[in-house]
């Protein structure tokens, strides 16, 4: 089916990911389980209601487009496109294999659905925006929806590519910024402080949303306004946890880029199942 | 009649833009220079002022192709390359259909100096896996060219001059992607061995050209092969010219390095064709001046081609 997919509960599909990105990563031995785990639920709630797709036709072209900016989340994506139809669950722990489509950063040529390769960070913004506005020249409805990181804003391609959204007048363009608190080197704030957020998307005279990204109703209400009809880009700025669900993975950035070991896995599992 | 390539190039784009309708133009402030800006007048909708931020443009371009379209995106030469990293995972990577036009090639560009000068952009842009680069050398061959990259599905460099380049073309040449051609040949047949075969491209064929005929005047014979196809290299031509000439000389207004020469000493290498090279290129990063006298002061001129055919290599 097309459209919303509604038959999918956001809440059970968010456990769903966070249990695929435990045990895909473990399996993997490597990846990237915090940055993953912290948009879980956005990605959840786009996926079992927003994002208009069709996972047996993946180059359906009215589609909305999901631009993965935040590419070493990787195993987030994997999980929501496996449990909405794109391949077989199974598939998942695959992850980083030789051979595998599910490369460790997205590959747009070997797994169909991925809209476009990532990993390199601050390019998702500016491809995001060249889609969103071929969609409006054949007057498509396609909403066209980027995922970013708090560390990846400090880019400078992003700050081009924001600059030159609303110069198009973009509505069709979504950014949902994981504001997540940690890169590798440590918290935000400390290695380069992006802060005041909102007001540097305002500056840039983007629509500004904040909300609380695991928050269900929160990001479920930011969304429907996403695909409302208005004049600019919208910017959704949602604060989360790295590792959110996992108690020994929240805050900090130990688990940026490690995998759980199996007896780590164990509890990790038990945690995310209880919800 | 002598034609700068980047003139040929905005002309065929806007020729193109009817038989072409997902053919869209970006440019990052330049498109006067880039001579795109014909195209921008006469299809304002279908052309994208990206300002200046080139790595912006080529991401735009790439999420363009991605949802259809045939983008091409233009500059200079040395700013696109600058932005290496988002042509490679955005377009070369992704497997984006964008078409990116690198104009201001190499020193010939003149009086705007080093900064400006595309050097280094036919080097790394070769090491892209799926990467086509082109460099045609007059207003025929930039026709075919363009064409050709508009039908091409998958990424494409083409690099063009800002200086006026001679017709080395004669009516009636079609142009074929991965094909050197000759665009002289000696008068007569040598006995055994031509004296040399240049390889040029772009703004140093007419060099060649001219270099070629001096010495046929004085009695030496050198053919000029035409590489508009700087990758994949037509390793064949090369190979066959080594068969007949006692020497391959190459000419590029590019760094000496990772250019044409690179392509031609690797193809006969690794056919394992012994015959000796000379490649003449630019080892610096270019200074202010006349088009014609940096091509003398950097050793790319007909008189330093001619001199090289000759030269004893001991």
């Amino acid at each position: 089916m097309d459209q919303t997919m509604t038959t999918l509960d956001p809440k059970t599909l968010a456990q769903e990911l966070r249990g695929d990105i435990l045990r895909m990563t473990h399996a993997a031995k490597s990846g990237h389980p915090g940055g993953s785990l912290s948009i879980a639920d956005v990605l959840a709630v786009l996926y079992a209601r927003f994002l208009s797709h069709r996972p047996a036709e993946p180059d359906w072209p009215d589609r909305d487009r999901l631009v993965l900016s935040k590419g070493h989340a990787a195993p987030a994506l994997y999980s929501a496109m496996a449990r909405t139809g794109y391949f077989p669950v199974e598939q998942l722990l695959t992850l980083r294999k030789l051979g595998s489509p599910l490369q460790g950063h997205p590959d747009r040529l070997r797994l169909p659905g991925i809209e476009a390769s990532t990993g390199s960070l601050g390019q998702g913004l500016s491809m995001a925006i060249g889609m969103a506005l071929a969609a409006r020249m054949d007057r498509r409805d396609s909403h066209v929806w980027c995922l970013l990181g708090d560390g990846e804003l400090q880019e400078g391609q992003v700050w081009e590519a924001a600059m030159s959204a609303p110069k198009f007048k973009l509505g069709n363009l979504t950014a949902i910024v994981d504001l997540n608190g940690y890169q590798i080197d440590g918290s935000v704030s400390e290695v380069m402080d992006i802060e005041p957020i909102a007001d540097k998307f305002r500056a840039f005279r983007w629509e500004v949303c904040s909300i609380n990204g695991h928050d269900l109703a929160q990001i479920e209400e930011a969304l429907r306004n996403a695909k409302k009809r208005r004049e600019l880009p919208l910017a959704i700025l949602a604060r989360t946890v790295k590792g959110k669900g996992v108690s020994f993975m929240e805050g900090g950035c130990e688990w940026h880029g490690k995998a759980p070991n199996s007896s780590e896995l164990a509890q990790a599992l038990e945690e995310v199942s209880r919800g | 009649m002598a034609k700068a390539t980047r003139a040929a190039f905005g002309e065929a784009l806007v020729r193109l833009a009817n038989t072409v309708p997902e053919l869209v133009v970006l440019d990052a402030d330049l498109a006067k220079s880039t001579m795109t800006a014909d195209f921008m007048k006469k299809h304002p909708d279908r052309h994208f002022e990206i300002g200046i931020a080139e790595q912006n443009m080529i991401g735009i371009a790439a999420g363009l192709a991605l949802s259809g379209k045939i983008p091409v995106a233009a500059s200079f030469a040395c700013f696109l390359v600058g932005r290496l990293e988002t042509i490679r995972v955005a377009v070369a990577y992704t497997g984006a259909n964008v078409k990116l036009a690198g104009t201001h090639a190499g020193i010939g560009i003149g009086d705007d100096g080093a900064s400006q000068m595309g050097l280094e952009d036919v080097a790394a842009l070769r090491a892209l896996p799926g990467m086509t680069v082109l460099q045609p050398a007059d207003e025929l061959e930039t026709n075919g060219a363009v064409e050709w990259m508009l039908r091409h599905r998958g990424p494409v460099y083409i690099r063009l001059t800002r200086q006026k380049l001679p017709e080395v073309h004669k009516p009636g040449y079609r142009f074929q992607m991965g094909v050197a051609d000759a665009v002289y040949e000696p008068a007569k047949k040598p006995e055994t061995h031509l004296q040399a075969t240049v390889f040029a491209s772009g703004g140093t064929v007419g060099e060649a050209v001219a270099a070629a005929e001096d010495l046929g005047k004085r009695g030496f014979l050198v053919r000029v092969m035409n590489a508009g196809t700087l990758h994949p290299f037509d390793a064949d031509a090369a190979v066959r010219a080594a068969a007949d000439s006692q020497r391959i000389v190459t000419v590029e207004d590019h760094n000496v390095t990772g250019g044409l020469g690179s392509a031609v000493c690797e193809a006969l290498a690794e056919r394992g064709t012994p015959v000796p090279v000379v490649r003449l290129g630019v080892r610096e990063f270019g200074e202010s001046g006349e088009s014609a006298e940096l091509y003398a002061r950097h050793g790319i001129s007909a008189g330093h081609i001619a001199e090289a055919c000759l030269r004893n290599l001991g």
